[in-house]
């Protein structure tokens, strides 16, 4: 193995740890946001400087690759797709991070019809899955696999698309539900976001392994 | 992964580095080509001379086994140490300093010889002429240079029927066959393809487990791509010199900013 070759091995092994973390901060996430559990939620805010740490040693290290070795073809494009994917990452544990502020500011429990009605738990648990499954596809260079997920983000999108309309109903009935309702809407935007992310993800993927560029196609 | 930004620590045999420079001065007659050089080299480690040709960087290197001592004229002022010995004192003996000291020349200079007898060379002189002893550091010496598998077969052949990639690494082999604990090599791959390049230069990430190793390269990409340290020498001045990622990433000096981004030299 060349001095190359061990630094992108390397490379992919931190940026599988931070994706990782990014899922377990998710679930966490939604952990405490379902059960309004404070401390759970507390968890989730002090991992955040740790994912941020990560961040900014991914991004050195991509850094130094480039400034020494010059990496070129398949190598180059793994680089940069780590350097993208590294950034998605970091964002989708601010979300998850923001999360669980609310939890910890909001602090009371939210009418369960109305988060039935939206689907958050359908959400929380799509944008996990599809977290998951990038995962997958990173760590065996599944591009059809990356495809799938990228794909999926529709189903977050339709989700969020919807909520408006339900949430607005909701509080027309009962005024007193404006403000968790906003908080909701939040959450759902937050997770609509985290999508977003996952779905740039299996772009960089794809980018890195089949050399095609995905982002700003309109399929999903 | 590369280590953390910020100084890499240096790794010092018993107080001393490996190899020092201290205000060193070197003359060619009245022509100063070295000014002030001070640097210090720990043990092994990989560490890469640039700079722009007639920069002082070769002569710098020679310093380190005394072939300048060969030139007319030469001059030296200031100190060179090894292993914190000073190797031009009145009773150092260069016999000894080659044996800690290998060199690697840009040209490949195998003699025309079998593969085995460039190797054992370095020995037989040294009056070792047991055939067991010669044949476990010729294998162990191929081996190491990465070069065993391409030739174990043939070890009669001579060795200018190697290719010239081929023939870099016997000449390494052929340097560490005498077990030195220091290589120094002026442009070990400038006359090389690029794959015979990157046989080369994974073969030098290698060696600095048990070698100290001290590079001149016109290549820039090659220091970086190899080395934990790098000097960046410019009109014989060491300009700038510091870890290998700070150089290539951040270095303080505008001039070695614009030499390693190829705006000069």
């Amino acid at each position: 193995m060349t001095h190359l070759e061990e630094e992108l091995k390397s490379l992919k092994k931190s940026v599988l740890e931070m994706t990782a973390l990014a899922i377990s901060q998710l679930k966490k996430a939604k952990d405490a946001y379902m059960n309004m559990d404070t401390e759970i939620a507390q968890v989730v805010i002090h991992n955040e400087k740790r994912m941020n740490a990560i961040e900014l040693s991914i991004d050195r290290d991509c850094e130094n690759i480039f400034a020494l070795f010059n990496p070129v073809a398949s190598d180059l494009r793994f680089v940069i797709a780590m350097l993208k994917i590294n950034s998605d990452l970091e964002r989708i544990a601010d979300y998850a991070e923001g999360i669980a502020s609310y939890v910890v500011d909001f602090d009371q429990d939210l009418r369960a019809e109305l988060i039935e009605a939206t689907k958050l738990n359908l959400m929380f648990d799509i944008a996990i899955s599809m977290a998951q499954d990038i995962m997958v596809a990173f760590d065996e260079e599944d591009d059809k696999l990356a495809m799938k997920v990228y794909k999926k983000d529709v189903e977050l999108n339709m989700i969020n698309k919807n909520s408006s309309s339900v949430i607005c109903d909701f509080a027309k009935k009962d005024p007193d539900i404006i403000v968790q309702s906003l908080f909701l809407f939040s959450t759902i935007r937050k997770l609509e976001r985290v999508g977003d992310h996952i779905k740039n993800i299996a772009e960089e993927l794809i980018f890195y392994l089949e050399a095609e560029i995905l982002k700003h196609k309109k399929n999903g | 992964m590369l280590k953390e930004s910020g100084e890499m620590k240096d790794r010092i045999k018993g107080g001393s580095y490996m190899l020092e420079s201290k205000n060193v001065n070197v003359f060619y007659g009245d022509k100063k080509v070295l000014q002030d050089v001070t640097l210090q080299v720990p043990e092994n480690t990989v560490t890469a001379l640039i700079g722009p040709s007639g920069c002082g960087k070769s002569t710098y290197l020679r310093l380190f086994n005394r072939m300048n001592d060969y030139i007319e004229n030469f001059r030296k002022e200031g100190d060179i140490l090894i292993d914190g010995k000073d190797i031009y004192r009145k009773d150092a003996e260069i016999e000894e300093l080659r044996k800690t000291v290998g060199m690697v020349f840009q040209k490949p200079n195998p003699f025309p010889k079998s593969i085995y007898e460039n190797v054992a060379y370095g020995l037989r002189i040294q009056g070792i002429n047991n055939k067991d002893v010669l044949d476990e550091a010729v294998e162990k010496s191929i081996k190491k240079a990465a070069l065993w598998d391409e030739v174990k077969d043939d070890l009669k052949k001579n060795a200018l029927a190697l290719s010239g990639g081929q023939q870099q690494r016997l000449c390494i082999a052929r340097t560490l066959a005498v077990e030195p604990s220091i290589i120094l090599m002026d442009e070990p791959a400038s006359a090389l393809d690029p794959i015979s390049t990157a046989k080369i230069e994974s073969l030098i990430y290698e060696l600095k487990q048990n070698y100290t190793i001290v590079v001149v390269t016109h290549n820039m990409h090659q220091a970086g791509r190899i080395s934990d340290k790098t000097g960046f020498f410019y009109l014989g001045e060491l300009v700038e010199f510091g870890d290998t990622k700070q150089i290539f990433t951040n270095p303080k000096n505008k001039k070695t900013e614009n030499y390693i981004s190829g705006r000069f030299g």
